[in-house]
C-alpha cells in the first residue's frame, strides 16, 4: 500500500517538474499501472493474456529508446507519419508558451520513454511478488480467513515493492540527468540535448556541468531512496 | 460417546508435478471429538502437514487432487467453495505454524495483525478491534500489551511471537485449532510454557486441537489420542497412553527407540530408524514400510496392510502385518534388550504373517 501511495505522489510530482524548460520526468502514471498490471497479471498466470503481456513487455524492455522514437515518429508524427495524429519532433514548447502544446508535444517521449520503463517494472514486480507470495507470512494471512486480494496487495505488494522503490529512485535521477536519446530523437531542448551537444561540439565546461547536476540528482534520489526503506521496512533503523 | 467435530473420511490429496503424481495423502481418516487433542506424528514428507493445510483448503490448486470428505460440524469442508471456506478460515478453524518469525508479516505491527484477525470476520469497530487485540495478548500471557500491541514482530522474542501467534488463531474463538509443530523452532524451556498455554487455553474455551509434530514428547504431554503417520497412511493409532505402554507398529518401535532419555544409562544406545523417508511418487510396493523394517518377511513386499483393530483394545488400530502375538513380543524384547538377531528371527520363525485372512493381490478379506 505505501509503495502504491509512492508512486501516486509521483505523478503530480512528473507533471511539475516538466513545466521547466529542462528535463522530463515522465511515467508516474506509467509506473502505477505498470505495477497494477504486473500484479494483476501474476494472478491469472499461465492464461494467454498474461503470456502476450509479458511478451510485450519483454519486447518492450529489449527495444532501445532511440529506435523505438523513431518508430513511433514515423507512425504517428504529423508530419512523416503513417498515422499523423499527434505532433512529431522539434515542436516542443515550454509550459508558459502554451500547455496545450506542452502536452501533446510530449505525448509521444513519454509514451517511448514510459513504455521502457513500465515493462522494467512489471517484470519486477512480478518476479518479487512471485518470490513473495511463497513466504510463511502470507500463508498465515490465508489462514486467517483474508480475501484473496487482500492477501495480495496488503500483504503481497507490500512486502514485494521495497526493491522496486530503489529502482523508481533510480530510474528518476537519470530521468532528471538527461534523457539524451529521447531528447535528440524528438528534438526536446532538455538536459540530455545540451549534453549531447556539448559533447559534439567538445564544450567542456557544459559537459562539466550537466554531468555535475546528474551526478547530484543521483546522489541526493539515492539518500531519498535509502531513508524511504527505513520507513518501508521496520527492520531497518538508523544510528 | 461425545459428538465428533471432525471427521476426516478417506483423505487422498495428490500433486502433479514434473516428476510424477505425488500422493502426499493416501487414504487417511481419523476424528476428534469437541475439546479433545489429537496429536499427529511423523517424518517430514509423511503427509501430516498437507492433510491439515487441505482441511483449511489451503492446497487447493489446479495441480492438486482432493477425494474425499472432511466433515466439520455437518458440511463437508472440500465440497465447500473458496467464499464459504474463507468464513471459516481464522474463524471456526484456525492454524498456527512452525516458525513465527516467518510466519508473521515483518512489516506490520502485531497489533495490526491481530485486528485484522478480529476485523475480517467480525463488524467491530477499530477501537474495539484494538482493544481486542490487547485482551488476546494478554489471555496468551505476553506482558505489557497495551505497548506490546504497537510492536514489530521482530521486536518479540520467539516464544513471545509463537504466543502473539497463538493470540492471533484465537481471535475469533475457533472450535478446532490446528498447531502445525507450534513448538519446534523454540527452546525446550519455551516449548513447555507454549504447551501448557495450549492445554489451558483448550481448558477455558472447549477448543479441539490438531497437534502435528515429529516430536512424540510434544504430544505424550497433550494428546488425547495420537495417530502415526508414514509415507501418506495413518499406520497405528491409539489412545495417547496405550501408544506408549504397547506401541504396535515396528515404525512407532522405532520413534519411540530413537527418543534420547534421561533415565536410562548414557552406554544404551539410540536405535535410529534406518533408511529414509520414501518418495511420495514411487512409493515401496506392498508395505510402505518395508524397506526399513528390521522384521520385514517375503510376503511384506507384496502385501498392503490395511488399518486393523488389536486385540484386546477397543480404540488401538495398526496397518501391519506381522501377528499380533509377535509384534507383543518384539516390544518386550526390545524393551528388555534383546539383541537384534534374535528379534528378527523370532518375526521370521513365527509364521509372522496373517497370510490365512489375505487374498493374493493385497487385499484383506473383509
Amino acid at each position: 500500500m505505501a509503495g502504491v501511495l509512492v508512486v501516486a505522489a509521483l505523478i503530480p510530482l512528473g507533471l511539475l517538474l516538466v513545466s521547466a524548460n529542462w528535463a522530463k520526468v515522465t511515467g508516474g502514471i506509467w509506473v502505477l499501472a505498470a505495477i497494477v498490471v504486473g500484479v494483476t497479471l501474476l494472478t491469472k498466470k499461465g492464461t494467454f493474456m498474461e503470456r502476450s503481456t509479458m511478451g510485450g513487455a519483454l519486447a518492450f524492455v529489449s527495444m532501445p529508446t532511440f529506435w523505438l522514437g523513431f518508430i513511433v515518429l514515423l507512425l504517428f508524427a504529423s508530419d512523416i507519419g503513417k498515422f499523423p495524429i499527434l505532433p512529431g519532433s522539434s515542436t516542443y514548447v515550454g509550459i508558459t508558451v502554451s500547455p496545450w502544446h506542452w502536452f501533446t508535444a510530449l505525448i509521444l517521449p513519454w509514451f517511448v520513454l514510459a513504455a521502457t520503463q513500465a515493462a522494467i517494472y512489471s517484470r519486477l514486480i512480478r518476479g518479487n511478488l512471485l518470490e513473495v507470495l511463497g513466504e510463511d507470512y502470507i500463508r498465515t494471512a490465508r489462514a486467517k480467513g483474508l480475501p484473496e486480494r487482500t492477501v495480495i496487495w496488503k500483504h503481497g505488494v507490500r512486502s514485494a515493492i521495497t526493491p522496486v522503490v530503489t529502482v523508481i529512485g533510480i530510474d528518476i535521477a537519470a530521468l532528471l540527468g538527461g534523457a539524451v536519446l529521447t531528447e535528440t530523437v524528438f528534438g526536446i531542448q532538455g538536459i540530455g540535448l545540451l549534453n549531447y551537444n556539448a559533447i559534439s561540439d567538445s564544450d567542456l565546461p557544459i559537459v562539466q556541468g550537466t554531468v555535475l547536476l546528474a551526478a547530484m540528482f543521483i546522489i541526493v534520489l539515492n539518500i531519498i531512496v535509502d531513508i524511504s526503506y527505513a520507513w518501508l521496512d521496520p527492520r531497518v533503523t538508523y544510528t | 460417546m461425545s459428538e465428533q467435530l471432525l471427521r476426516v473420511e478417506d483423505l487422498r490429496v495428490s500433486f502433479a508435478t514434473d516428476d510424477g503424481v505425488v500422493r502426499a495423502v493416501d487414504g487417511i481418516s481419523y476424528e476428534v471429538a469437541a475439546g479433545k487433542t489429537i496429536g499427529i506424528v511423523g517424518e517430514s514428507g509423511s503427509g501430516k502437514s498437507v492433510s491439515s493445510l487441505t482441511t483449511l483448503g489451503l492446497t487447493r490448486s489446479r495441480t492438486t487432487t482432493i477425494e474425499g470428505r472432511i466433515m466439520f460440524d455437518g458440511k463437508d469442508l472440500l465440497a465447500l467453495d473458496e467464499d464459504d471456506m474463507r468464513k471459516i478460515r481464522g474463524n471456526d478453524i484456525s492454524m498456527i505454524f512452525q516458525d513465527p518469525l516467518s510466519s508473521l508479516h515483518p512489516f506490520y505491527k502485531v497489533g495490526a495483525q491481530l485486528m485484522e484477525a478480529v476485523l475480517t470476520h467480525r463488524k467491530v469497530s477499530k477501537k474495539k478491534a484494538r482493544a481486542r487485540s490487547i485482551e488476546l495478548l494478554e489471555l496468551v500471557g505476553i506482558p505489557d500489551p497495551e505497548r506490546r500491541v504497537d510492536n514489530y514482530p521482530h521486536q518479540f522474542s520467539g516464544g513471545m511471537r509463537q504466543r502473539a501467534m497463538i493470540a492471533m488463531a484465537l481471535a475469533n474463538e475457533p472450535k478446532l485449532l490446528f498447531a502445525d509443530e507450534p513448538t519446534t523452532a523454540l527452546d525446550v524451556t519455551v516449548q513447555a510454557q507454549i504447551l501448557a498455554l495450549l492445554e489451558d487455553l483448550q481448558k477455558r474455551m472447549g477448543m479441539s486441537i490438531v497437534i502435528i509434530t515429529h516430536d512424540l514428547g510434544v504430544v505424550a504431554e497433550i494428546a488425547d489420542d495420537i495417530a502415526v503417520m508414514y509415507a501418506g497412511r495413518i499406520v497405528e493409532r491409539a489412545p495417547s497412553r496405550e501408544i506408549f505402554d504397547s506401541p504396535q507398529h515396528p515404525y512407532t518401535w522405532g520413534l519411540l527407540r530413537s527418543i534420547p532419555r534421561l533415565d536410562l544409562p548414557r552406554e544404551d544406545e539410540l536405535t535410529p530408524i534406518p533408511g529414509r523417508p520414501p518418495s511420495l511418487i514411487l512409493r515401496p510396493s506392498g508395505c510402505f514400510f518395508h524397506p526399513r523394517c528390521p522384521y520385514v518377511q517375503e510376503e511384506h513386499k507384496r502385501i498392503d496392510p490395511r488399518l486393523e483393530p488389536v486385540p484386546g483394545s477397543s480404540a488401538h488400530e495398526v496397518a501391519c502385518l506381522l501377528a499380533p502375538e509377535v509384534r507383543n513380543e518384539l516390544w518386550r524384547g526390545l524393551g528388555a534388550g534383546d539383541p537384534q538377531e534374535h528379534l528378527v528371527r523370532l518375526a521370521a520363525g513365527a509364521g509372522a504373517t496373517l497370510s490365512a485372512a489375505r487374498s493374493g493381490d493385497g487385499e484383506p478379506a473383509k
